[in-house]
């Protein structure tokens, strides 16, 4: 059976914020008393992750998702509830979990700006007690799956965005966490470097087994590589799931565009009880619920005179949109 | 085995932090340049014959600017201003989740920074003697060992105050500004304008209650051959330390429970 490395019960997190009114009024009386408030961002959550994962964190910006992810790794400490991150309560920081998870902010960098990366996976190689022949033969491997190579030894400030999330994730990787916390991953990476970086971190959790929790924008980074998501609407959970259910949930339907042979097929076709979206001509495209697709399409090829059908998925943007502006799901 | 490891590391550190800092040495340069305020300290005592009242020749005066330059020079300290950077820019967040302590980093970046000023803080002292020949003197090897010792220890105090300091950053984002407070005190007390023994008696012997003085001024007499006591000047150099490193662990730990990792 699969363990859960991550094991979060009732978690919250308030931030003190403090309020100006606009105007020279408003900034006086700022400057003499000010005025806090505590807002919770994250309202009593939970959830577990098992061992292995990839999991996903949807939201609108301020969803939470990012505070989130800033508890599990222990960077930030919890308002209330408890955190249990492969038996360690992460805020302690103790050594044994710091070697063991891994923390990638999109555009935030931990890499020295002026010297070769190369520098930096060495420096983080003896931060993390690995011996020189270690750290060689991982950066090797790395630099491999990564396909970097002559970058390794140009200086961090003249590499392409793409060549320095490389690095980064390089760097953020040399001591083989079993955990990684990935936070807007692609965010800035042209569609190649996208795909790469996908690829790569598909092929690092086949290899190392490791859990992966995301954030992203890119709807692409969630359905290439998250089986399960987790939606975050004003700091609550409002779907924990399979992505595929979700779709399914929020898509019932499939629009689907069939060219008949001549215009009296499609006419004949728009009175046989199908919901039509819209016929121009020997076109028309219908509406089909997900669960009878296929019985729909015997009957549709069986009874028209056919020439091509598209079968037409909605965008999943605009089928996750739904999620991040609604607060529950139930499947 | 742990002291090994430590050291792997902090010697890793360095040598990276080296690298890095001679991709700056221009700068450096100039930060040596800018160190030169005893130089024109010195230059005011002497014109204005100020050192006869408190019975100190010419000579001594000189030495003595000459060690507060180099004191200086290898006690300087930033990592304020470097903490409260990073820390609004986010860049402490992966720091924070690194099994070591982001103020190593801090502390190796200074000590790179100090083997990087070294043969430029030499070539100022060489012009130094080229113009005030009657000077020159060489430091016994006990009194060097004992003065470089003590100049760490002037570091050591002045990185912790300041990185107590630089823990501020958790609660305002603004830390360097309470620093503006001590610069004030450091300026006119550590005896880089003046020696302490200038000072009026009752004024001195609240001085040397506080770190100050220990931070140019006892170390700057050390090296110069100037009178001063030596077991209780590193005695008390030592026990700032000694005081001032739990409270930075006491206010480090209750400053990251308020990190809010903004910026990132």
């Amino acid at each position: 059976m699969v363990q859960n490395i991550i094991d979060v019960r009732n978690l919250s997190k308030s931030f003190d914020i403090s309020s100006k009114e606009p105007g020279l009024k408003g900034t006086i009386k700022h400057f003499f008393r000010r005025q806090t408030k505590s807002l919770k961002v994250i309202k009593d959550i939970s959830f577990e992750i098992k061992e292995g994962e990839i999991v996903g964190f949807l939201g609108a910006n301020g969803a939470g998702k990012t505070t989130i992810l800033k508890m599990l790794c222990g960077l930030i400490y919890p308002s209330e509830g408890s955190i249990l991150v492969s038996g360690y309560i992460p805020f302690r920081r103790k050594e044994n979990f710091l070697k063991n998870i891994t923390l990638i902010m999109g555009q935030k960098q931990q890499l020295i700006w002026d010297l070769p990366p190369i520098e930096s996976f060495y420096l983080n190689a003896s931060i993390y007690d690995l011996d020189k022949f270690e750290a060689k033969k991982r950066i090797k491997k790395l630099s491999e799956m990564l396909e970097i190579d002559e970058e390794l030894f140009i200086p961090v400030r003249k590499l392409s965005l793409g060549q320095r999330m490389k690095s980064e994730l390089l760097a953020a990787l040399i001591h083989e966490p079993n955990i990684l916390f990935l936070d807007e991953p692609t965010l800035g990476l042209d569609i190649n470097a996208q795909r790469n970086l996908r690829k790569f971190l598909q092929k690092y959790n086949k290899e190392t087994n490791a859990t992966i929790c995301l954030t992203s924008h890119y709807m692409k980074d969630i359905t290439s590589l998250c089986k399960r998501v987790i939606c975050v609407h004003e700091g609550a959970i409002s779907y924990d799931g399979k992505l595929d259910l979700l779709l399914k949930k929020l898509s019932p339907v499939k629009e689907i565009l069939i060219v008949c042979r001549s215009e009296e097929d499609a006419i004949k076709l728009e009175k046989s009880g199908f919901t039509v979206k819209n016929k121009i001509k020997n076109e028309i495209t219908i509406k089909i619920e997900n669960n009878s697709i296929t019985s729909s399409l015997k009957t549709i090829l069986n009874n028209f005179d056919i020439e091509d059908l598209f079968i037409n998925e909605p965008p999943i943007d605009e089928v996750i949109g739904k999620v991040l502006i609604k607060k529950d799901y139930d499947i | 085995m742990i002291f090994n490891l430590i050291n792997r590391k902090i010697f890793t550190l360095l040598k990276v932090q080296y690298s890095n800092m001679l991709e700056y040495r221009v700068e450096i340069a100039l930060w040596a340049i800018s160190g030169i305020i005893p130089f024109f300290m010195l230059n005011i005592w002497t014109n204005n014959n100020l050192n006869e009242s408190i019975n100190i020749s010419d000579i001594m005066l000189s030495r003595y600017f000459l060690c507060a330059f180099f004191v200086r020079q290898f006690s300087v300290v930033w990592v304020v201003f470097s903490f409260e950077e990073d820390s609004l820019m986010g860049k402490v967040s992966p720091y924070l989740i690194q099994p070591l302590n982001p103020f190593f980093r801090y502390f190796a970046q200074h000590l790179a920074e100090q083997i990087t000023r070294f043969p430029f803080a030499l070539i100022i002292a060489f012009f130094f003697f080229i113009f005030n020949p009657e000077s020159l003197w060489i430091p016994n090897l006990g009194i060097l060992l004992l003065s470089i010792v003590s100049t760490f220890l002037s570091f050591l105090i002045q990185f912790l105050i300041q990185s107590i300091v630089a823990c501020l950053c958790f609660w305002t984002e603004k830390a360097s500004s309470i620093e503006r407070l001590l610069f004030i005190p450091t300026l006119f007390l550590s005896g880089l304008l003046a020696p302490v023994v200038s000072f009026p008696a009752y004024v001195k012997s609240w001085i040397y209650l506080t770190p100050f003085p220990y931070l140019i001024d006892f170390p700057a007499n050390l090296l110069s051959g100037n009178e001063t006591n030596i077991s209780g000047g590193l005695i008390m150099q030592i026990l700032w330390i000694f005081l001032l490193f739990p409270l930075f662990k006491k206010i480090w730990s209750a400053g990251t429970k308020k990190y809010t990792a903004m910026g990132s």
